[in-house]
């Protein structure tokens, strides 16, 4: 079998500990929390850490506070089973439940975390393999080579943001806190990413992710849409994330972000932007899914054709509004919509 | 999962009386049996259940040996290479590390399972084939330290082309992957005629020609392939591996590794699943014998998943072309069948497998007429091999689809057009095959029954695309129901369809890997003083419950718990040979060598228990644990004391029972391959939704009822119809052994598509009982032959649900969107393949038709007495 390479385990007890041992060892350390993507890349040789910093024993990082009235503060170390079994996150913030609900397969969700998720390392097909596989090809720029397998004639990664969570978040308006040893900050989830396959984060090495902050649910209506080629395990190789808020039959604000068609989460500004205003009728719809289908530009470096996934953006942005505004009336569940 | 059995004996079913009844009760018994069955048909756990759920069982990977060191191998990162120079000093000089071997230290012998393909290296030594063949090995403290190892070993290649397709190497007779085979990278080419196909479809009222293609994919067990090796003080060598077929890895270490095969004893440990990928002798098995003998401790080597898919031996990717002449009434007059197999890197079974392309198709209808051409290609992947249904599901796919195309322009129902050409029992195929007791036509209407089909399917929907290379029927065609017959049903992306196919399968090949006259089974029967029965047999249990057969038989006919009997499998320096677990051979073979020992036994005992009761020995019943005469059964004696009268009278009680299957192979050049005691016969109904935005298929219910012969064990033979619907279900939308940039795409669980629990649908299973004069108490095969009629009845099913003709499996979404897209711009609705190579095929070699002779009813086998 896999076996993982040798490392130093460190197990801190507060976040100032876990903040100054990251500090400390530098670029040889990195967190840990449920661990499900974070192993299976080491025995990959994709991820060489000396040192993992486990996040498991600091009590502060579990747990959901507030109310959705004021706003949900989520600890990035709860897990994606919590957050999918969450009462107030399932009624308020329906599609966030949902997307963390469908991350992996449930083993996974009751060892991965919410703040794993938000960070999972952005996913290729020429890059999530073992170290001799990659020999075999050819290693890739994201690890030990030089070129992008994908589009060799690229100067940058095209690795896919894989995250279920991290679109719905977006779309959400939710932040996030950063803490390091030398301090914290609080970012937009939007600003959380960049498009690189590498440097998908905009978070320096010694930052960990400690809390996810919900802005009040009131008024919002949420849902996400998941594309992968088995109800269960799978990636996803499209995520649609939709939240609105209704202003009687119309729309106040609305944001639809899409997952897995590029490094970052890709928000569809000019298909939200076409939604104020409206009534949600199957005509808008239409047309308000070919305009998010625009920023959807997957390459062939998942599972399904990238043609197809590119084609799906729009059924699937479609069928995000239409549970939204249901319009969904043939008396059939409408199973992935939260 | 529901399940119901039924009795065959319809003037369809056997030509043989039925006895017993359902699971055995309420019928009068058989005149040479004494009771009705107490063990037969119960739906009885396995014996091996307890330890399985609880973690008990004790796998390859499970076994620790003192001193045992961990061995890896180095594979190759090229597909085509030479081997320039090959250093393992660097390895060497790493603590920790034992040995590290190259080719140079291995005896310089080829091998392989089949005698013609001896084409394997154990660590190549001057040319890798493949991304995955093993160069060098190593043995270490621990696994780790072996794997540091192995990235220290020098190899320099010199790289040249990979031929990573049929085409490719078809294409490329100057770049040769073998300097052996029926043509530059042909490893096999077979032409075999029955009749005049000619002339047959000249008679013809409709003939189609359609071409196929059926994507190659993985056996995917949970358990990856390991090995102990332990070569003991005393030169003798003991391996334990993960294995099907221990007497196939047994006669080849000792070759590989130049020691008497009366100095090696090979124990297959309990199989984690095997489906075909644990047949082959494999190279991790003969390096692990050799770094034990080098350093002098237990050596195991377990490989990775990746690992498994480099070993693959998996379903061979299958292009074909196939010519089928059809009367108006649904009539086959002819066919003739064209297939090109993509092998891979190595033979492996690859010779029988381009058999099985052809030989097995003209078992399941009548077909007086048949043609058969096959070439299996070599390429620079993975060896394909056999997988659960060897060779038959991908023509079985084609001629069902095909079949489905022809009732359409015939105006026929499906089912009704299947039912009318279902093959008769008792007679010869065209190519000398004998079908013994066939369920198929009762199959066929329980299927239509618990379907609904009637009222779900109610005619053709979609008009037959009229194309010039399609002569289509014209009357028939006019006369067919179209689009009239469309249900009325709500606007919905979402639209709802049913398919039917059908198949047969082999209960076990009728002839050895190797020619030999010797049982294909044999057991040991040992009964003790305690009651306790114990048998010796070479069978692999790999989930399909062959330990459970062999304590349920010797415990039916000696009329005692199959608690109260020991198994003692796969031990070849204890158990007689079986040939091993492939061909749906084991419940059959050694089951019938499992009963005539014990028939030798309950013999001897009744003799003895005879003398003391002072009745006739004929008048002994064996049941519950006694053995005594029905009329005065308060004065039966409990059966350990009728084994101690009996060995009082005899001395110790063992008794052999040998098993071989009647020779009925046709008496021409491949008429090995095919025969068998007897086929088994599925039928299968998929219910299924396609969504016409996504192009994405949903299954609901698969109905399938398959002619077991008897279910000797219900709940086993249920377990084996779910996992081949399930496993067929894989093949038909989702997985694909594919190749990119000259590596496997994805060698691994999470990115190899299988589907999950999520995507099973509701199964039920009907048990066709027909008992079978050639199968221990009428049984027949379940292992296989209920996977082959999944996917084309999921390809037909989706036909009927949007219109979209699959013509390639696994179906994608993306496939059927292109194929609606296609319907939408008024073309045909067809997705698949376009072309077949040029390719020319060698003379076939003409052998009249056996069509429709008799068959005997019983054959005479060989050690029957």
């Amino acid at each position: 079998m896999m076996r993982l390479p040798p490392f130093t385990y460190l197990a801190p007890r507060t976040l100032g500990d876990a903040a100054t041992a990251l500090a400390e060892h530098g670029r040889d350390a990195m967190v840990v929390a449920g661990g499900t993507d974070l192993y299976p890349n080491m025995k990959r040789l994709q991820f060489e850490p000396k040192v993992l910093v486990g996040l498991r024993g600091i009590r502060d990082l579990r747990g959901v506070r507030g109310s959705a009235r004021e706003g949900l503060t989520i600890g990035a170390g709860t897990t994606l089973s919590a957050v999918a079994g969450h009462p107030e996150i399932a009624a308020r913030y329906p599609a966030l439940a949902t997307a963390a609900g469908l991350v992996s397969s449930p083993q996974l969700r009751n060892m991965g975390t919410l703040g794993g998720n938000v960070c999972v390392d952005t996913r290729c097909n020429y890059y999530n393999q073992s170290h001799e596989w990659r020999k075999a090809v050819g290693f890739c720029m994201k690890k030990d080579g030089d070129i992008c397998l994908v589009a060799p004639a690229s100067p940058r990664c095209w690795a896919v943001s894989s995250s279920d969570t991290a679109p719905v978040l977006w779309s959400l308006g939710a932040r996030v806190r950063l803490v390091a040893a030398s301090g914290e900050r609080t970012v937009e989830v939007s600003a959380l990413y960049q498009d690189d396959g590498i440097a998908y984060l905009a978070k320096q090495p010694g930052e960990i992710l400690t809390e996810i902050l919900l802005p009040p649910a009131d008024g919002w209506k949420s849902a996400y849409l998941k594309l992968r080629r088995r109800g269960s395990f799978d990636f996803p190789v499209l995520g649609v994330a939709v939240a609105l808020r209704l202003e009687g039959a119309r729309v106040g604000e609305a944001r639809i972000v899409l997952g897995a068609v590029a490094s970052t989460p890709r928000p569809a500004d000019v298909a939200a932007a076409a939604l104020v205003g409206e009534r949600l009728t199957p005509e808008l719809i239409a047309r308000v899914a070919d305009l998010a289908a625009g920023p959807s530009k997957p390459l062939d470096n998942t599972d399904f054709t990238h043609p197809y996934r590119k084609k799906m953006t729009r059924v699937f942005v479609a069928r995000a509004l239409r549970a939204l505004a249901g319009l969904d009336g043939s008396g059939r569940p409408v199973e992935e919509v939260a | 999962m529901s399940a119901e059995r039924t009795q065959g004996g319809s003037s369809a079913g056997s030509a043989r009386a039925i006895d017993g009844g359902r699971f055995g009760r309420g019928a009068e018994p058989p005149s040479e049996r004494k009771h009705e069955f107490s063990v037969v048909g119960r739906p009885l756990p396995k014996i091996d259940a307890w330890t399985k759920v609880t973690g008990e069982t004790k796998y390859a990977d499970d076994l620790v040996l003192p001193r045992m060191a961990h061995g890896k191998l180095l594979r190759s990162p090229h597909g085509h290479a030479l081997i320039k120079r090959i250093d393992a000093a660097r390895a060497r000089a790493l603590p920790g590390v034992y040995a590290a071997v190259t080719g140079a230290d291995l005896p310089r012998v080829k091998f392989g399972i089949l005698p013609v393909s001896q084409d394997e290296e154990v660590l190549c030594t001057e040319k890798v084939r493949m991304v995955g063949d093993a160069v060098a090995a190593v043995a270490a403290v621990d696994e780790e330290t072996a794997e540091r190892a192995c990235r220290l070993i020098d190899v320099e290649y010199e790289p040249l082309p990979a031929l990573m397709s049929i085409e490719e190497s078809l294409a490329h007779p100057e770049i040769r992957i073998h300097e052996y085979g029926d043509g530059p990278n042909v490893h096999k080419s077979v032409a075999l005629q029955f009749g005049d196909v000619e002339a047959a479809f000249a008679k013809a009222d409709l003939v189609r020609e359609d071409v196929f293609y059926y994507e190659g994919n993985t056996h995917l067990p949970m358990e990856q392939h390991a090995a102990v090796a332990h070569a003991g003080p005393d030169g003798k060598l003991t391996l334990w591996s993960s294995t099907q077929t221990p007497h196939y890895v047994h006669r080849v270490l000792a070759k590989a590794l130049d020691m008497p095969a009366a100095h090696v004893r090979v124990v297959a440990t309990p199989v984690g699943g095997g489906f075909g990928g644990k047949t082959d002798p494999f190279a991790h098995e003969i390096v692990a014998c050799h770094l034990s003998r080098l350093t002098g401790r237990p050596v195991k080597i377990a490989l990775t998943r990746e690992e498994v898919f480099y070993a693959h031996r998996g379903r061979h990717p299958v292009l074909m072309w196939l010519k089928t002449g059809f009367t108006r009434q649904g009539d086959i007059t002819g066919c003739h069948i064209k297939t090109w197999l993509d092998g891979g890197a190595y033979g492996s079974y690859g010779v029988a497998s381009t058999f099985y392309t052809g030989v097995i198709n003209p078992v399941t209808y009548k077909m007086p007429v048949y043609k058969f051409e096959g070439a299996r290609v070599f390429t620079n992947k993975p060896p394909c091999g056999p997988k659960r249904g060897h060779g038959t599901p991908q023509p079985r796919f084609a001629l069902e689809v095909q079949i489905d195309k022809a009732a359409e322009q015939l105006g026929l129902d499906p089912a009704d057009m299947r039912r009318r050409i279902a093959a008769e029992p008792f007679t010869k195929t065209a190519n000398h095959l004998t079908v013994t007791t066939t369920g198929l036509v009762e199959c066929i209407d329980r299927v239509v029954e618990a379907s609904g089909w009637r009222a779900k399917w109610r005619g053709w929907r979609f008009r037959a695309p009229a194309s010039p290379a399609q002569p289509v029927l014209g009357e028939a065609s006019e006369g067919a129901p179209e689009g009239g017959a469309r249900r009325s049903e709500a606007p919905s992306e979402k639209k709802r369809g049913v398919g039917l196919a059908c198949s047969a399968y082999l209960t076990g090949a009728g002839t050895a890997i190797y020619w030999n006259d010797m049982p294909h089974s044999g057991v040991l029967l040992r009964a003790d003083r305690s009651g306790a029965v114990t048998i010796l047999c070479g069978a692999t249990d790999i989930g399909q419950g062959s330990d459970s057969i062999l304590a349920y038989l010797p415990a039916e006919v000696l009329g005692i718990a199959p608690k109260d009997v020991h198994v003692h499998p796969a031990d070849t320096s204890l158990t007689p040979v079986d040939l091993g677990s492939y061909s749906s051979r084991v419940t059959l073979m050694c089951g019938m060598a499992a009963i005539q020992a014990a028939e030798r036994l309950k013999t001897v005992i009744a003799k003895a228990v005879a003398g003391k009761l002072e009745v006739g020995p004929g008048e002994l019943v064996f049941r519950d644990g006694k053995v005594g005469a029905p009329e005065e059964w308060d004065k039966a004696v409990t059966f350990a004391r009728a084994v101690e009268l009996a060995e009082a009278m005899h001395g110790v009680l063992a008794f052999p029972g040998s098993y071989a299957p009647p020779k009925r192979a046709g008496k021409y050049k491949g008429g090995g391959v095919g025969p068998s005691p007897c086929y088994s016969y599925t039928a299968c109904v998929v219910e299924l939704t396609v969504d016409e935005e996504t192009g994405e298929v949903e299954l609901h219910d698969v109905w399938i009822a398959h002619d077991v012969g008897r279910a000797l064990n219900p709940l086993l033979v249920e377990g084996q119809t779910e996992g081949s619907v399930y496993m067929g279900i894989g093949e038909a939308l989702m997985e694909g052994q594919v190749f990119r940039k000259g590596v496997h795409k994805q060698p691994s669980m999470l990115d190899y598509k299988s589907p999950t629990t999520l995507e099973m649908p509701e199964v039920h299973t009907i048990l066709v009982e027909t008992d079978d004069p050639e199968g221990p108490f009428g049984a027949k095969e379940a292992g296989q032959g209920p996977l082959l009629p999944v996917p084309p009845a999921i390809a037909n099913a989706i036909y009927h649900a949007v219109g979209v003709r699959c013509d390639e499996v696994p179906i994608a979404p993306e496939m059927i969107l292109k194929g609606l897209e296609r319907r939408r711009q008024g073309k045909a609705a067809r997705v698949g393949p376009e072309k077949i190579p040029v390719f020319k095929f060698k003379e076939p070699l003409v052998v009249e038709s056996a069509f429709g002779q008799p068959a005997e009813a019983i054959a005479v086998r060989p050690f029957q007495s």
